[in-house]
């Protein structure tokens, strides 16, 4: 494992990474990397392999081939996606949050302050509703005043409301602690708006770039065809709307843009006239 | 009640070993090793046969053997076509057996093997308490070392990794100290019944406490309560001591049970 020492490089880096397990081949050739301040988030489909890569990433997982590269001494919070806690285990909040730091009372507060749970700094763990549990969670990645968070899809048992809410959570404290974000999601509709960029993986990475760039690309469109697609549509219609070469797709004289945009749609190239 | 110098020795070898197995007994209640335990115990007789074959050390035939059990089953368990549990019943139950068998091939030795499987805690002499004392304080300071760690490993472990915390060491020193806390125990309550003094009083302890550490400080409470309440029963009924003293656990933890979870209990 290589270490990156510029402080405008990557924080985090894979560089032609492959994994096999099983005579499977779970990964193969992903490239990809989280610059400071960046949120990068990875879509695919069930099974595309996208929480093998954050293994990876991690070192939670060795590599088949290829190399993972991090920073020096990088912290990371890490949300995973499933984490159950025995009842068996008495575990008041609190405790949770510095189960691998030590930090006092006071920044255990203002941690849970952050995303909004700081009533539940005593309340055992084991009785905290979903959405209680994943910004107790983020406060918990917090605390250990992370350079990169990883987020496993984040809004597990969260209902749609608390799902935007989340996101927008997400997005501010990318700005206000500067760490860049790696989040998992199939969520695809909700977490567009905020995202730098956008990496479709499918065992290997199918597209990659701004999410403008990656909905209008074959590859995607073929992967998430259906309701996904059109649910971007919501979002992605102020930007390609007009600069679209193809008319029979999104024409000019249809009212609403929610439609799905994407399948066999020109490249553009440009989408900010 | 007769006070006499043998229950006192009896009562504090008792206390000794449960102030150590009272907080272990926690990890194992939240891991859920509880069957994991018992193979590692029941694979103690056939440690006390070998180190009777080759003239060892009782403690160190015991730890050795314990150890090694526990090493090939962590190996076992990456074989999808056997269930974690089967596998358990499977080594638990062999464990055992090839110690009964390996004892009455070695026609040679006499040796009292119900002291071995229920324990001889009225036998216990100065120099075992001293045994005791001195593994029940070191297993209980290298609980402490790695208590954090292996907290952490315990929530989840993928996360304690991603966090920094080397889980394999800490899950090695962990199973490490569960073999020594058997050799010393193996003597108060038996090689069958050990892994009742680790679980129960731990078991006992969830309804009161509200964090994992309140919970291993009542649950050393609870067993030390248990090993005298059931010594006093054994001495007053005239019944086996080792049993006795399960039995004593069985019923502080049945009075636990009465216990509501604070929630759901009303304001008076």
């Amino acid at each position: 494992m290589g270490v990156i020492m510029d402080t405008n490089s990557p924080l985090i880096e894979a560089q032609d990474a492959g994994l096999q397990s099983g005579g499977v081949t779970r990964l193969s050739h992903v490239s990809m990397a989280v610059h400071p301040g960046e949120i990068v988030c990875i879509i695919g489909p069930n099974g595309a392999g996208k929480t093998s890569l954050i293994r990876l990433l991690m070192g939670l997982e060795p590599l088949s081939s290829g190399k993972v590269v991090r920073r020096e001494d990088l912290r990371i919070g890490y949300v995973p996606q499933k984490m159950p806690i025995d009842p068996t285990l008495p575990l008041p909040v609190h405790r949770l949050m510095t189960l691998t730091v030590r930090k006092p009372r006071a920044s255990v507060l203002s941690a849970l302050q952050e995303t909004g749970v700081a009533h539940l700094i005593d309340a055992p763990v084991c009785n905290l509703s979903g959405g209680e549990f994943q910004r107790v969670l983020l406060a918990r990645a917090l605390l250990r005043e992370p350079q990169l968070l990883v987020l496993d899809e984040p809004v597990q048992g969260v209902d749609f409301t608390g799902e935007a809410a989340l996101y927008e959570l997400i997005g501010r404290l990318r700005t206000t602690h500067g760490c860049g974000v790696l989040l998992i999601s199939h969520d695809l509709h909700v977490v567009m708006a905020a995202t730098d960029r956008v990496i479709c993986l499918n065992r290997h990475v199918c597209c990659a770039g701004s999410p403008e760039t990656v909905s209008r690309h074959p590859e995607f469109a073929q992967l998430f065809g259906g309701t996904t697609s059109q649910a971007y549509a919501v979002y992605s219609h102020h930007h390609t709307h007009g600069h679209t070469l193809s008319g029979n797709i999104l024409s000019q004289e249809e009212p609403s843009m929610h439609q799905p945009t994407l399948k066999g749609q020109a490249e553009c190239g440009d989408d900010h006239g | 009640m007769i006070m006499d110098d043998f229950f006192w020795r009896a009562l504090l070898a008792g206390i000794g070993v449960s102030l150590a197995t009272g907080p272990m007994g926690c990890f194992m209640v939240w891991r859920r090793m509880s069957y994991f335990g018992e193979t590692m115990a029941h694979s103690a007789l056939l440690g006390v046969a070998l180190a009777f074959l080759f003239e060892w050390e009782l403690t160190v035939g015991v730890i050795l053997i314990t150890t090694l059990i526990a090493l090939l089953l962590a190996a076992m368990q990456q074989n999808r076509f056997i269930s974690n549990d089967t596998l358990l019943g499977i080594l638990s139950h062999s464990a055992l057996s090839v110690g009964l068998v390996t004892i009455s091939l070695m026609a040679w030795l006499r040796i009292d093997l119900l002291a071995y499987l229920f324990g001889d805690i009225l036998a216990v002499t100065q120099e075992d308490l001293i045994w005791i004392y001195s593994g029940a304080l070191l297993c209980l300071a290298l609980l402490a070392l790695i208590w954090r760690p292996l907290l952490a490993v315990t929530v989840h472990e993928e996360l304690a990794r991603a966090e920094g915390v080397n889980s394999p060491l800490v899950r090695l020193v962990f199973m490490l100290l569960l073999a020594f806390m058997i050799a010393i125990a193996m003597k108060i309550v038996g090689i069958l019944l050990i892994t009742s003094l680790l679980i129960i009083p731990a078991a006992t302890a969830r309804r009161y406490v509200t964090t994992p550490e309140q919970m291993a400080l009542f649950a050393a409470l609870i067993g030390s309560g248990a090993v005298g309440l059931g010594l006093s029963g054994s001495l007053a009924f005239d019944t086996p001591s080792g049993p006795s003293i399960v039995v004593a656990a069985m019923l502080l933890f049945a009075v636990s049970l009465l216990r509501q979870p604070k929630q759901s209990r009303r304001p008076s």
